[in-house]
């Protein structure tokens, strides 16, 4: 198998609040194309802060990061954060829109994007009238729509019931697999980061650091019954080993 | 569903015909002289005698409200825009509107109306300085109240600023907008009558204040009555229509419209 070319690398990037508080040691992380990363760790582990820099939404403090061959990202929050005002097509084309993307373009775009999720018949409505579950899957549509090179996931489905999450989490691991997207998907859950991830890398707190950096070699494409196998079992504990035993 | 409504509508209608009644018989009951309290029936009938008079001082008043509520929202909302550009801006200029705002304008009405020639533009001008302040306040809190997700979406998005306060920034302030509207609709008409006291203009362009006016030195208590109601009916449908108007841009999306339908 030929080695993908790298998409992000994170070197020795890290992240000092003005107040003198580390969020984020120095981190080494090289994300390449098809990878589904999975950071993983506990709260305040600097996981996040990690992400909103590989998105550039924070600037490191030190070190660089570099999108390759002017990667752009596209990011799904925590919540779905979907303008009320809007329905769902205008909030699944507003990142095209924002861009000047072309007309046809852009509703082609977003009738693929509307597709991939399920939603195709959900878009006149308006974000109120949807469940928690399908207002995620407008963000993820909102992200798909502008064909990212890197989508960066900040514990999507945390919020939801664990039945909704983990529906998502099939689809979204069938949606990598059938797409070849190039994923960064910060969680706490240990089984989600298995269950999805080709790669998990275990964050520490205070400050933020690399504590593993592991590769999850499970079969693809993943369902349901990955969730009940040896495999599947075997990562969690390991995973969990590494968070225990930094 | 219906029922509700039913009762929302129906409850008030029959607390004012009961204190209607109630205040008709106490009046006839104790033979309380007209130039004291008059009668509901009295003050109905004044105001069909006078309606001439009075119609035409409603619309005085009608439209030195309306023309200052209008440029109340122009310039509340440009001010605010203006707010919104820059933290410093906002720091230098936001003492002086609430300035404007704690200054009664019993106290700034005569010297607007010594200043300014045209009495017209007088009363307009002292109904304004009354009504903006609610309409700045709101509409800069909410160009400010973004959802941070969103605004984060947009910096990723690289939107320009005025795409950002296109987008983003308006739509957000819009029900803050529309609560500031609601107060300022009442303030201007009262920021009209005030002036309209403290100018005492008679004459042909004489507005409802005036009327009062009058009507209290000649103790013509039944006409002073009915101006009275005239002005609080304005200020209802005022009141109404801003509530209709916000229902009608928020009804789809904002949680304050949505209670309700």
């Amino acid at each position: 198998m030929t080695v993908s070319p790298e998409v992000i690398t994170v070197e020795h990037a890290s992240k000092t609040y003005a107040t003198g508080a580390q969020a984020v040691a120095p981190v080494d992380l090289t994300v390449r194309g098809g990878e589904f990363v999975a950071l993983l760790g506990p709260s305040g582990c600097g996981k996040t802060t990690l992400l909103r820099m590989i998105a550039g939404l924070v600037a490191p403090t030190a070190g660089s990061i570099v999108a390759h061959g002017d990667a752009r990202a596209a990011m799904v929050f925590q919540s779905p954060t979907l303008m009320p005002w809007s329905r769902v097509e205008g909030n699944v084309r507003l990142p095209l829109d924002l861009a000047g993307v072309p007309r046809e373009a852009a509703d082609a775009a977003v009738r693929d994007a509307l597709a991939i999720v399920g939603l195709s018949q959900a878009g006149e409505r308006y974000p109120r009238e949807l469940s928690g579950g399908m207002q995620m899957r407008v963000a993820i549509a909102r992200a798909l729509a502008v064909s990212p090179a890197v989508l960066l996931m900040d514990e999507p489905f945390a919020a939801l019931d664990e039945f909704t999450r983990q529906r998502l989490d099939d689809d979204l691991a069938a949606l990598w697999h059938a797409r070849s997207l190039t994923v960064i998907f910060v969680t706490h859950s240990i089984q989600e980061a298995v269950y999805l991830a080709t790669r998990v890398v275990v964050m520490t707190a205070c400050p933020g650091r690399v504590a593993a950096d592991l590769a999850i070699d499970g079969p693809h494409p993943r369902d349901e019954g990955y969730r009940g196998s040896a495999n599947f079992a075997m990562w969690c504990a390991r995973v969990s080993d590494a968070i225990a035993r930094p | 569903m219906m029922r509700e409504h039913l009762i929302r509508v129906l409850a008030p209608v029959a607390v004012a015909i009961v204190l209607l009644a109630a205040w008709q018989l106490a009046v006839m009951f104790y033979e309380v002289p007209s130039y004291l309290v008059p009668s509901p029936l009295r003050i109905a009938q004044t105001m069909i005698e006078d309606r001439d008079l009075l119609l035409g001082s409603l619309w005085v008043t009608a439209e030195i409200a309306l023309t200052a509520l209008a440029i109340a929202v122009l310039a509340g909302v440009a001010t605010a825009l203006l707010f919104a550009q820059s933290r410093i801006i906002e720091a230098s200029l936001l003492p002086y509107a609430i300035l404007l705002q704690v200054t009664p304008i019993v106290a700034i009405a005569p010297l607007i109306i010594i200043w300014v020639k045209d009495t017209h533009v007088a009363l307009v001008l002292c109904a304004v300085v009354v009504a903006i302040f609610p309409i700045i306040s709101s509409t800069s809190v909410g160009l400010r109240s973004i959802d941070p997700g969103l605004a984060d979406l947009f910096r990723m998005s690289r939107a320009t600023r005025l795409q950002t306060l296109v987008r983003l920034r308006i739509p957000s302030a819009l029900p803050y907008f529309f609560a500031g509207l609601r107060v300022a609709s009442g303030l201007a008409l009262i920021g009209a009558v005030v002036a309209e006291f403290v100018a005492g203009t008679g004459g042909q362009g004489a507005g409802l204040a005036y009327q009062i006016l009058m009507a209290g030195i000649q103790l013509n208590v039944p006409r002073l009555f009915a101006a009275l109601v005239l002005i609080t009916l304005a200020g209802i449908v005022l009141y109404l229509a801003v509530g209709l108007l916000a229902h009608l841009v928020l009804a789809h999306w904002h949680e304050s419209e949505l209670a309700q339908s």
